[in-house]
């Protein structure tokens, strides 16, 4: 699971949760692979991300040290901050762990690199 | 990336042992029906620079891959599953043809539309669809590929109205669907939501008369 993905996560599908954003990672195992670096895409992508989110989740992964408190309000951020945004959002990846609800505690297992959201039926909302 | 021959290329799945098959769905005639529509619709979806790509039940993950592919680095191409043996599978595919694809576990694309709403710029879909009695449409495993309970429809009719929110203003939707699936009534079902359906394309495959549709917005 990269953190981009991460990202796009919520666990308001459980019954009775409301926001479930963002869901707190607790990783066992991280790695990071090499991935092409597209300036462009992280330009695109960018508008679309929670960066707070983004920041705490760098922080549980241990991969946050070159990441601002905040982006700059200007759109054109400079090679460096794209290149850290580029390996925090799809060069870190989380093998090994498990994401957790904010609001009710409930564990969603990542395993090979897949976070598994599925529920049991007495859980959906 | 090489010429339009490896661009157009089914994704490779030979990862695959032959028990992968036992709980993964084998991408059959109409996953390659899906092939053949994304590659017609490829000057259309260029066109409209898609950044984020989602295909539900993404089983062995070669639509999704083979979408990635088409559409370049530019892309965040996620997929889900209800089965993590598919998930497992699809993230292999994904590799050995030097995409970066993203597959979660979850329910059609419950985890990721709340975050996701307004902003999928192309949206894949092929649902189990096979007339079944609905006691057979199953929560996982290999029988979630093709049970699709009455008319076939029972998990197609689950994501439909979801598809409204989820779509960006000029987001697209491709479906499978087979021809006991009443095409129609999905039609008027989307029409509700502003969505216009065209037929991308069709075959005859053995018994099965299969479709790929769109769905856009009425501008
Ligand atoms: C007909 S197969 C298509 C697989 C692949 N996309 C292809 O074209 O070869 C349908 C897939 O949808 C998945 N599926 C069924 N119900 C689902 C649900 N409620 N949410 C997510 N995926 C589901 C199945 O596990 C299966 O992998």
């Amino acid at each position: 699971m990269k953190l981009l993905t991460h990202n796009m996560l919520t666990s308001n599908i459980i019954k009775g949760v409301t926001k479930g954003f963002p869901l707190v990672i607790n990783p066992s195992r991280v790695e990071v692979q090499e991935v092409d670096f597209n300036p462009d895409f992280i330009t695109r992508v960018l508008p679309k991300l929670d960066f707070t989110a983004l920041k705490q989740a760098a922080t549980q992964v241990g991969h946050a040290d070159k990441l601002p408190e905040a982006l700059p309000e200007t759109a054109d951020f400079g090679e460096d901050l794209q290149k850290t945004l580029h390996h925090v959002l799809l060069q870190v990846e989380v093998l090994e762990g498990e994401l957790v609800c904010p609001e009710t505690g409930r564990k969603f297992p990542i395993s090979n690199g897949i976070p598994n959201m599925l529920l049991n039926e007495d859980e959906v909302s | 990336m090489a010429g339009d021959k490896s661009l157009f290329s089914t994704p490779t799945v030979r990862h695959a042992t032959s028990r992968d098959y036992d709980d993964v769905y084998e991408p059959a005639e109409d996953s390659f029906l899906m092939l053949d529509a994304l590659e017609q619709e490829l000057d259309v979806l260029r066109s409209m620079k898609p950044t984020v790509c989602v295909e539900v039940g993404c089983g062995s993950g070669v639509c999704i891959t083979f979408l990635a592919r088409l559409l370049g680095p530019q892309a965040f191409c996620l997929c889900t599953d209800i089965n993590p043996k598919a998930a497992d599978f699809a993230r292999r595919t994904g590799r050995e043809n030097n995409v970066l694809i993203h597959p979660v576990l979850c329910d059609l694309c419950g985890a990721v539309e709340y975050r996701l709403q307004g902003q999928v710029d192309v949206l894949l879909f092929n649902p189990p669809y096979v007339v079944t009695p609905s006691s057979e449409v199953s929560s996982g495993g290999i029988e979630a590929s093709w049970a699709g309970g009455v008319k076939g429809r029972e998990v197609t009719d689950r994501l439909l109205p979801r598809v409204g929110r989820l779509l960006s203003p000029r987001g697209v939707f491709y479906l499978i669907v087979l021809r006991e699936n009443v095409v129609e009534e999905i039609e008027t079902a989307m029409k509700h939501q502003g969505f216009t359906m065209t037929t991308v394309i069709t075959r005859k495959a053995g018994r099965e008369h299969l479709s790929v549709v769109k769905f856009h917005r009425v501008r």
